[in-house]
């Protein structure tokens, strides 16, 4: 590149900025957690997963974090994505595929409602938690 | 482009020279061949500073913090933790055993840590400039260049309260202010990146981690007292820093923050790098100049200070390197954001190289008034092997010791100097029972004795005398009198020496003297050494009663000083024993004992 104006710098900034984002950990409070067992794989978790991270960059969701687990126990309504938001009770979504990738982020996170049609469960209690009390 | 996961290697010279590169490599082809190059981004950072269980490789979003790693370890780790989402357990770092630690903020050493000098740290890939930019990085430069005069910079310096990191701690703004306002055809601006105290690396690694921060500040100050030239004086031994400014200033340069009408502001500022040859006493301003200049380095009295007469004559603002990173967050955040951090007399954060028996070396970053007990015990973990604490040595060979009656000091620069050390560039070296004082006293001296420039002669001859009068007493030959003898002398080169590295050359042995005496009179008067660390005062023997006659001594001994048949007493030839302690470290059933 060559010698940047103030104006150019700035955008530099902005765009590079909101990619750093996301690799701060300690703002996000939204968690995607997407079922990436071998039955999570067959049934397309890859793809669903690519299209979370691929719709909040559009919406530009700085605050959501993308990670992955293994099989969440619900294997008959592969791919499953548990997500766990501020103010929205946590939820167990099944048969997710990329146009319900997009339904979740635009209705779960963006608008505060559950997509009813694909929940499935809610998470199982954290036995690990608190010492396993 | 947004990437799923992000592996961050930690790429700092501590690091680096446990195969951080070949880690980072492996990593990067073990993301190609599993197809992920568009999905994973692999960077390699600065220090992390927890350099005790480095290598270290932290996985994003999960935050998962790795350590020990090995090249051997980059397929599992792909392979477990990118491609199945689970992590390695057995690299996550974990202190107690019984409990995983795999969040970096439940990790000790991280909790009172406040990060500003090394904010970008371990954090942002410091051979791109874009990541620096990220981070708000030349947003402080556009703020002074376009929107503020110099005389409100020079005042925001001021409400900070920032003072000079390298160890004598004067006020930053005052030095800009002088240098401002001095007469002269040019002025320089230069940064002092001489580090030598033993131990210390604060300064390498955030020229490593972070080299942008240093070059912006310069430029913020070039711009403020009207210079259009700036320094950078590295010693050789640091070439990853160097390397990396290098890239760095490349890198400002083709964006237009370096160079010829910057942003287009009118402003010109560049940057030079001069490699210095490690002489310690050119981290002494006027020595440094000096060898800027193409001269030998040593140092010229003063007043006149570089602010008013300096590099060729003309004024010149010298920080260092620590001081340098602190001011592009000053500018942003404003001054009174900076004084809210710290105490009273101390604003801000400091850097520690905190080594020795500690249990996590680093480096560390607190706020001012952090005691010392927080930073040895709370984040160090406290003395490696179990061992008793004995003292805390700080500010390097200009330095001194602070015992475990002052742990609870609030480090500032003020109570630093009261208890007789200094807050010095920030080398942190923690002593146990097995240390020797007076060894460590001889230590530092001989090393300021080594690094004299010569010059002048409280510091030449003096030094040299203290040295061989420590050098006597532990070789079992002290007198009573060298004690006083020590104190005249040491007295005398506080006063009458030409630069600082000869008025604190003698500390190291004062402040021992005042803490220690018992351990020094042991050494004269009973002719011992307490900590079993001084070859001429000590005698390795057998005990019979606890000698089981298993030979193992016998076998480790480099000097075959030992003899005794098999399941019989073993006896030492005192006039053999060359006292190594292998057969003290051999045995296993106590039956050696030192005298």
């Amino acid at each position: 590149m060559a010698k940047m104006t103030l104006q150019e710098l700035r955008k530099l900034r902005d765009t590079k900025k909101s990619e750093i984002q996301k690799r701060v950990v300690d703002d996000k409070d939204t968690q995607i957690i997407v079922g990436m067992g071998t039955c999570g794989i067959a049934a397309g978790a890859k793809e669903v997963l690519d299209a979370f991270l691929k719709e909040l960059d559009e919406h530009n969701l700085n605050s959501v974090v993308v990670t992955q687990t293994g099989c969440m126990g619900l294997c008959y309504v592969e791919p499953t994505v548990e997500v766990i938001s501020p103010g929205m009770p946590s939820v167990i979504y099944g048969k997710v595929d990329v146009e319900v990738a997009k339904t979740i982020v635009k209705e779960h996170i963006m608008g505060n409602k559950l997509v009813t049609d694909h929940v499935f469960d809610r998470p199982s209690a954290d036995i690990l938690k608190d010492g396993g009390k | 482009m947004s990437y799923r996961n992000y592996i961050l290697v930690c790429g700092g010279t501590a690091c680096e020279s446990s195969k951080a590169t070949e880690i980072y490599e492996a990593l990067v082809n073990e993301i190609k061949h599993q197809n992920l190059t568009e999905e994973v981004q692999v960077i390699k950072t600065g220090c992390f500073g927890f350099c005790e269980q480095g290598p270290i490789v932290k996985i994003l979003p999960e935050d998962s913090f790795y350590v020990q790693v090995t090249p051997a370890d980059a397929k599992e780790l792909v392979e477990e933790h990118i491609v199945k989402g689970r992590e390695v357990k057995r690299l996550l770092y974990n202190k107690d055993k019984s409990k995983k630690h795999a969040k970096v903020e439940d990790i000790e050493f991280y909790q009172k840590q406040f990060r500003i000098v090394l904010r970008n740290c371990g954090f942002i890939d410091p051979e791109n400039i874009d990541e620096y930019i990220a981070r708000e990085g030349y947003a402080a430069l556009e703020k002074v260049l376009f929107e503020m005069t110099p005389d409100q910079v020079i005042d925001e310096l001021r409400t900070a309260g920032l003072r000079g990191r390298g160890g004598a701690g004067f006020p930053t703004w005052m030095k800009w202010n002088f240098t401002k306002q001095a007469n002269g055809e040019c002025k320089y601006v230069v940064c002092n990146a001489d580090e030598g105290d033993p131990g210390a690396y604060m300064d390498r690694s955030t020229l490593e981690g972070d080299p942008h921060s240093v070059l912006e500040a310069m430029t913020i100050a070039g711009r403020t007292v009207g210079a259009n030239q700036g320094f950078i004086y590295i010693r050789a031994e640091y070439p990853l820093a160097i390397h990396r400014l290098e890239i760095a200033m490349a890198q400002a340069r083709e964006y237009g923050l370096l160079g010829k009408n910057i942003l287009n502001s009118g402003f010109d500022f560049d940057i030079e790098i001069r490699l210095g040859a490690g002489a310690f006493v050119c981290g002494e301003e006027t020595a440094l100049l000096a060898s800027i200049e193409g001269k030998r380095g040593m140092p010229v009295p003063r007043p006149p200070f570089p602010a008013v007469k300096g590099l060729w004559g003309m004024p010149t603002v010298i920080n260092n390197v620590e001081t340098w990173a602190n001011i592009p967050v000053i500018m942003l955040k404003g001054g009174d954001w900076f004084s809210q951090i710290g105490t009273a007399d101390s604003h801000g954060t400091k850097v520690f190289a905190l080594t020795g028996k500690i249990r996590n070396s680093g480096l560390v970053e607190v706020p001012m008034g952090t005691t010392l007990r927080e930073i040895i015990y709370d984040i160090g973990g406290g003395i490696a092997n179990d061992r008793k604490f004995k003292a805390v040595q700080t500010g390097g060979p200009s330095g001194g010791v602070i015992t475990a009656d002052y742990l609870d000091t609030p480090i500032d620069f003020a109570s630093l100097t009261k208890l007789g050390s200094m807050m010095g560039s920030g080398g942190m070296i923690v002593m146990d029972e097995d240390d020797c004082i007076v060894d460590v006293a001889k230590f530092y001296l001989n090393f300021s004795v080594e690094e004299s420039c010569g010059k002048c002669s409280p510091c030449r001859i003096g030094g040299r005398t203290l040295a061989n009068l420590l050098e006597k007493i532990t070789k079992g030959n002290g007198e009573l009198k060298d004690i006083e003898q020590m104190k005249e002398i040491g007295s005398a080169m506080k006063k009458a020496s030409l630069c600082a590295l000869g008025q604190t050359a003698p500390n190291p042995i004062l402040s021992t003297l005042n803490y220690f005496e018992d351990e020094y009179m042991a050494h004269i008067v009973d002719k011992k050494c307490p900590a079993g660390k001084c070859k001429s005062l000590i005698t390795y023997n057998i005990l019979e009663d606890k000698c089981i006659g298993c030979t193992a001594c016998a076998r480790k001994c480099p000097v075959g000083a030992i003899s005794g048949e098999r399941r019989s007493v073993h006896v030492i030839d005192q006039a053999a024993c060359i006292k190594c302690g292998a057969c003290f470290d051999t045995c296993k059933f106590g039956a050696i004992e030192v005298r």
